[in-house]
């Protein structure tokens, strides 16, 4: 096994597990604040990707101006799902909630199919696709904004939940709903707030990663399901603990691909998902009743 | 109530008018394809170019004052759905022969059901299992993966290019490639020093090309259909692999190029010669079709028609063949359809016998290469 090689795999797995990471984000905020699994995350990822593609193609926007309008419009689409879906819902159990998240997904996918078409489509790269080596291995500068907005969102995350009135507000509610509402903060707020976060955050990771993966209607079904497997290797935290549950498992992946075998792939992800979920259903990181947010 | 009443004497009328007009009822023609889900990129230009060619034929006055119906079915490319489907075919719809399905693996399952009932099935999908073993009422259209494989095996074998690298799409496609690469390597003297499989939705390579530039490769043959190799050609750019990238006919339609884009530059892959059918030399046979193909395919449906389309456009062209010799009836169909040679369509020139249902050579395929985001034959 030569070094480069090694640093190749490394620098693959990091740049997919970044996405795989605000994907799992997503995820986290949302059953941080309303207690139920989102599984129309990834449908967000590829409404980013595809209303991007719109902006540039049918508004003429430059790209520095359609990301931000996708981006609008994937949060609009966020919102009106919680108002349409998620709160008419007359007994909210959390079993009812997620199966309506699922069909919520199967409605926005089929939506997608017939407003995009079932073809493929590509974005062009923010800034070029001349590869940059490192070592031994190479990157694309898309890996470079990927990592680097991850990081950005990240820290915003943070200021947010930790500095804001509405955030603190947002970590009462995950600590204990009734008591939230007791003391003012209103939680059904609280709760579309969360899925407008996580919609532009899906939107987010849909448009950066559009340039290097292409994306399609049906984009959202296994980038949700890895962004999901990010957050229970985090524990369902929206902080660093899902990020770093994302890069670890876009770098096994990676590793696993490259040294093991490659029809084994998709396989490890889901094996580390039922492993942690039968031995540490807390996280990886985390105390059997840790702060989740 | 007064409605119900106008309505039927409506149908009615229609009834009588269209009874008048065509002495004899039209042939039914079965048409099973995939025009939703996953395989969807082979299913909707096939039904669509189904459709297109079906109404042609009765614009012109039908075969022999016969007109033809099509009976189309969307499987959704599921094979139970797909062998339902056959069995309302022929049971309700009484078709006289099926075209489809898209895929392979619908046209396996499907097969029993085509014997059984001594029904015509012409397939529209590439394995080359549907006619080997030979079935009495099974044909197909689609050139098979070996042809594809022995163009890139030929080629490689010519410019002493022995050590191979490939890589292959978990699905059916890149299987049955996967078996045709190594069961042929053998014979054109190739090393296949590394093989690797990816999933079909997966959205990064460079794990897999990398271990592939750690090995002796001095080509890469890559087997799928889009996205995938798109991702493959753009990482191996991404890698600054020199090694020259081959792909399947699988991605032989621009849109490969666009996804793709610079990264597509230098691929090359054998393809059906849809995509270069103006380059042709006018000898070829086949070019007077396949312009008719591209053109018609254009008025009708402002896109360009891809070489998947064409299966079925030589599905309905070889039914029409044997209508023209006085079938009506499934078992005259199918003897008839046995005994067309030389029939120069999209997908090749089709010479059927009793021994052979897939009916082409190896000239259905011409080895391509994206040069300036467009094809040029290689020679």
């Amino acid at each position: 096994m030569q070094f480069d090689q090694l640093l190749q795999y490394t620098l693959s797995g990091l740049s997919t597990g970044a996405i795989y990471a605000l994907i799992g984000i997503g995820f986290s905020i949302i059953y941080n604040a309303t207690g139920i699994i989102n599984f129309a995350q990834g449908e967000f990822v590829m409404l980013g990707g595809l209303l991007t593609l719109s902006c540039l193609d049918l508004l003429k926007l430059p790209l520095w101006a359609a990301i931000p309008c996708a981006v609008a419009v994937s949060t609009v689409a966020g919102l009106l799902f919680e108002r349409l879906a998620i709160r008419p819902l007359r007994q909210p159990t959390p079993i009812n909630l997620v199966i309506i998240t699922i069909g919520g997904s199967i409605l926005i996918r089929g939506l997608a199919m017939l407003i995009w078409g079932k073809d493929t489509h590509s974005i062009p790269p923010f800034s070029g696709d001349e590869p940059i080596a490192i070592g031994g291995a190479t990157i694309l500068p898309q890996h470079l904004w990927i990592l680097a907005i991850t990081l950005v969102i990240i820290a915003i995350n943070k200021i947010y939940f930790y500095h804001t009135i509405s955030g603190k507000a947002m970590r009462a509610c995950a600590y204990n709903r009734r008591a939230a509402g007791l003391v003012g903060i209103d939680v059904r707020r609280m709760v579309l707030f969360s899925f407008m976060i996580s919609s532009a955050l899906g939107a987010v990771a849909g448009i950066i990663v559009a340039p290097l993966t292409m994306t399609a209607y049906d984009v959202g079904v296994m980038l949700g399901l890895k962004g999901f497997c990010a957050a229970i290797i985090g524990g369902m935290s929206s902080g660093i603990a899902t990020v770093v549950g994302g890069l670890l498992l876009g770098v096994l992946e990676s590793l696993g691909a490259g040294l093991i075998s490659s029809g084994y792939k998709d396989a490890i992800a889901f094996i580390i998902l039922l492993l942690i979920l039968f031995i540490r259903p807390q996280g990886l990181f985390g105390k059997a009743d840790s702060e989740r947010v | 109530m007064n409605c119900r009443v106008i309505s039927f004497l409506f149908a009615a009328a229609a009834l009588l008018l269209s009874a008048d007009v065509f002495a004899a009822a039209p042939i039914k023609i079965g048409a099973l394809f995939a025009v939703t889900g996953p395989a969807a990129f082979l299913g909707e230009p096939e039904r669509n170019t189904a459709k297109m060619v079906v109404d042609e034929i009765n614009r012109a006055g039908g075969i022999k004052g016969r007109k033809l119906e099509l009976v189309s079915y969307d499987t959704a490319g599921d094979a139970t759905k797909a062998v339902q489907l056959a069995t309302k075919l022929i049971k309700d719809d009484k078709v006289v022969a099926i075209i489809g399905p898209s895929t392979t693996g619908e046209t396996m399952a499907v097969i029993p059901v085509a014997e059984k009932e001594q029904v015509p099935l012409i397939s529209c999908s590439a394995g080359s299992k549907i006619t080997d073993p030979l079935k009495k009422w099974i044909f197909k259209t689609a050139q098979n993966d070996s042809l594809a494989v022995g163009r890139i095996y030929e080629y490689l074998q010519k410019n002493r290019q022995t050590n191979v690298a490939i890589l292959t799409v978990s699905d059916g496609f890149g299987a049955s490639g996967r078996e045709q690469l190594k069961a042929q390597s053998a014979k054109f003297g190739i090393k296949i020093v590394s093989d690797d499989t990816y999933g079909p939705k997966d959205t990064d390579m460079t794990a897999q090309l990398t271990k592939i530039r750690g090995s002796q490769a001095q080509a890469i043959i890559c087997w799928g259909t889009n996205p995938g190799p798109a991702v493959i050609a753009k990482n191996v750019r991404q890698l600054g692999i020199k090694t020259p990238l081959f792909m399947s006919h699988g991605v032989s339609s621009k849109k490969f190029i666009e996804l793709a884009g610079e990264a597509a530059e230098g691929v090359k892959l054998p393809s059906g010669k849809v995509v270069v059918a103006d380059l042709l030399p006018g000898s070829d046979p086949q070019k007077k079709s396949l312009l008719a193909f591209i053109k018609d395919y254009q008025n009708h449906y402002k896109t360009e028609g891809d070489h998947f389309g064409g299966h079925a456009w030589d599905a309905v062209m070889l039914i029409k063949a044997a209508v023209e010799k006085g079938a009506d009836s499934s078992s005259a169909m199918r003897d008839n359809l046995e005994k067309i040679r030389g029939f120069a369509g999209i997908g090749g020139t089709f010479s059927y016998s009793a021994k052979d249902h897939a009916g082409l050579g190896k000239d259905a395929f011409v080895l391509v290469e994206v040069r300036n985001k467009d094809w040029v034959i290689v020679k």
